[in-house]
């Protein structure tokens, strides 16, 4: 693969005395849309936060653009996120401003357009996701599903190249996730861009990923397409895809001997 | 065991040196400043002025039963201006600040930090300490003064229904003595104090909110430590400004 947008290699990361990452490597093709999958806890998000240059690894190497991120300056490192857009778990949508300020607020802090062609940016990029007539409303006026559709508006106004999910299908009605679904395929074809999305929602996922990742114990246990995912062998690929509560992943936290807890 | 106050006092001078390069930035929109003066000062304005006037009422019913004692209530004027001027407009008006505009200040900053709106911002390559902190910390700052001046003169109105129209004092006598004792310095020393308590008050309550915790608790315990801080800062600082006034 060349030109990969993201290379992550030996990556260690820990809080604490807690190991979540130990020596995860990864890339994410041009142009594609990659799948990070994983168990609740293997540390999907802090992956998220690592290539977005809010955490700094303990050791390995996360390039983004070819560039280096862990270390960068802050106007280097803001200069290499105007590149990306992140939708949030929960949105993030700014409350004390209007849908339309919303994703109307990167552009104004970055660039100096015409009311009238910001206008119609914004407007272009909401009727995108459907929301057009809901510039007026405020953040706490929309449902879940509305607020995730503003803020991918809002994540694709700059234009990026590389667009980030994380969690994007969380609580979502199935009419809801079917339409951030749809977007996020349709997006990233027709805008060319390269997305990542982290989730556990395999069904979703396996319509819309041209490469997966499934990272278990800080590490990629597997990777493929969503057919060849399907199809491992690996006892803990089998586990995630079908659901089952236990197996290589245990259902119950490490905790002594049930009856001799209860005596004690 | 020292340690932990020491890294914080030391945290709180690094925040206040990064605020400080964005607050230039900050002033270049003076919109959201004018708004933040509006969130802490007009929004603290009924508060101040029913809390300055009953302050002005006791320090003319005080006042009057102290000097009538030396035969003296004709000072009323004096004592309730100086007193106001000087020591009970910027100190209550701090607290009073504190309690009302500084929690308001900390929840809101750390509900975004708590909702991600914060990171957000920063993904989107905006710095929230220009964005959201610095014209909060100015807004705050810019009321203090304001507020004082407000408190100062509801607290006279008090101190003058109380001690003129109750209790008899003569309303010539009241303001000409005000007017004859009170200096310019006296006025400078006022305005100091509530210059230094806006920048200790905003200062607490915009680095509690940016680093609280980004949970209920954590935005709650954040809130708390803004008063109580803030209110222990403001009366240390009131005597580290008194002594230096006074030359001692």
């Amino acid at each position: 693969m060349s030109d990969p947008v993201v290379k992550v290699s030996g990556l260690r990361y820990g809080v604490g005395r807690r190991r979540i990452f130990d020596g995860l490597d990864l890339t994410v093709a041009r142009g594609k849309v990659t799948a990070v999958m994983g168990p609740s806890g293997t540390g999907k998000t802090t992956l998220l936060r690592l290539i977005t240059g809010q955490l700094t690894p303990l050791e390995g190497e996360v390039e983004v653009f070819g560039q280096a991120v862990p270390g960068l300056p802050k106007p280097a490192l803001y200069a290499l996120r105007r590149r990306m857009g992140m939708l949030f778990q929960n949105g993030a949508l700014l409350t004390d401003l209007s849908v339309f300020e919303n994703v109307a607020f990167p552009v104004r802090e970055h660039a100096r357009l015409p009311e009238p062609v910001l206008r119609a940016l914004v407007l272009s990029k909401l009727h995108a996701v459907g929301l057009r007539g809901a510039a007026e409303l405020m953040p706490g006026e929309l449902s879940g599903g509305m607020a995730r559709r503003v803020a991918l508006s809002r994540a694709i106004v700059m234009d990026p190249e590389l667009l980030i999910y994380d969690e994007p299908f969380v609580g979502l009605d199935p009419i809801s996730m079917g339409v951030i679904v749809r977007l996020i395929r349709e997006l990233n074809d027709a805008l060319g861009i390269t997305s990542i999305v982290v989730s556990h929602d395999v069904d979703e996922l396996a319509l819309i990923a041209h490469h997966s990742y499934l990272l278990s114990e800080g590490k990629v246990v597997a990777q493929g397409s969503p057919a060849e995912l399907r199809d491992s062998p690996l006892e803990v690929v089998r586990q995630f895809m079908s659901g089952e509560a236990d197996g290589p992943v245990p259902f119950h936290y490490p905790a002594p001997d049930y009856l001799e807890q209860l005596r004690s | 065991m020292m340690l932990a106050p020491v890294q914080r006092i030391g945290r709180v001078g690094v925040f206040l040196g990064r605020l400080l390069l964005q607050c230039g930035p900050a002033l270049l929109r003076p919109r959201a400043v004018v708004h933040q003066v509006f969130n802490a000062g007009a929004r603290s304005l009924i508060i101040i002025m029913l809390c300055g006037l009953f302050v002005g009422m006791v320090l003319g019913l005080q006042g009057f039963d102290l000097l009538q004692r030396f035969g003296s209530e004709d000072a009323l004027g004096v004592a309730a201006a100086l007193g106001l001027l000087k020591e009970l407009g910027p100190v209550v008006t701090a607290l009073l600040f504190a309690g009302r505009a500084g929690t308001s200040l900390t929840s809101e900053i750390g509900l975004m930090r708590a909702t991600d709106q914060l990171t957000a911002m920063e993904i989107m390559a905006v710095d929230p300490l220009r964005h959201v902190v610095a014209p909060r910390f100015l807004g705050g700052l810019i009321a203090m003064p304001l507020l004082v001046a407000i408190f100062n003169l509801v607290g006279l109105f008090g101190a003058q229904l109380i001690g003129v129209q109750l209790l008899g004092v003569d309303p010539g006598a009241f303001w000409s003595q005000m007017q004859s004792a009170v200096e310019l310095d006296d006025v400078v020393e006022g305005i100091v104090k509530s210059l230094c308590f806006g920048v200790a008050c905003s200062l607490i309550a915009v680095f509690e909110g940016y680093n609280a915790e980004p949970t209920a608790a954590g935005v709650g315990l954040a809130t708390t430590r803004t008063v109580v801080i803030s209110s222990v800062l403001t009366l240390l600082i009131d005597y580290m400004l008194t002594a230096a006034f006074l030359g001692r």
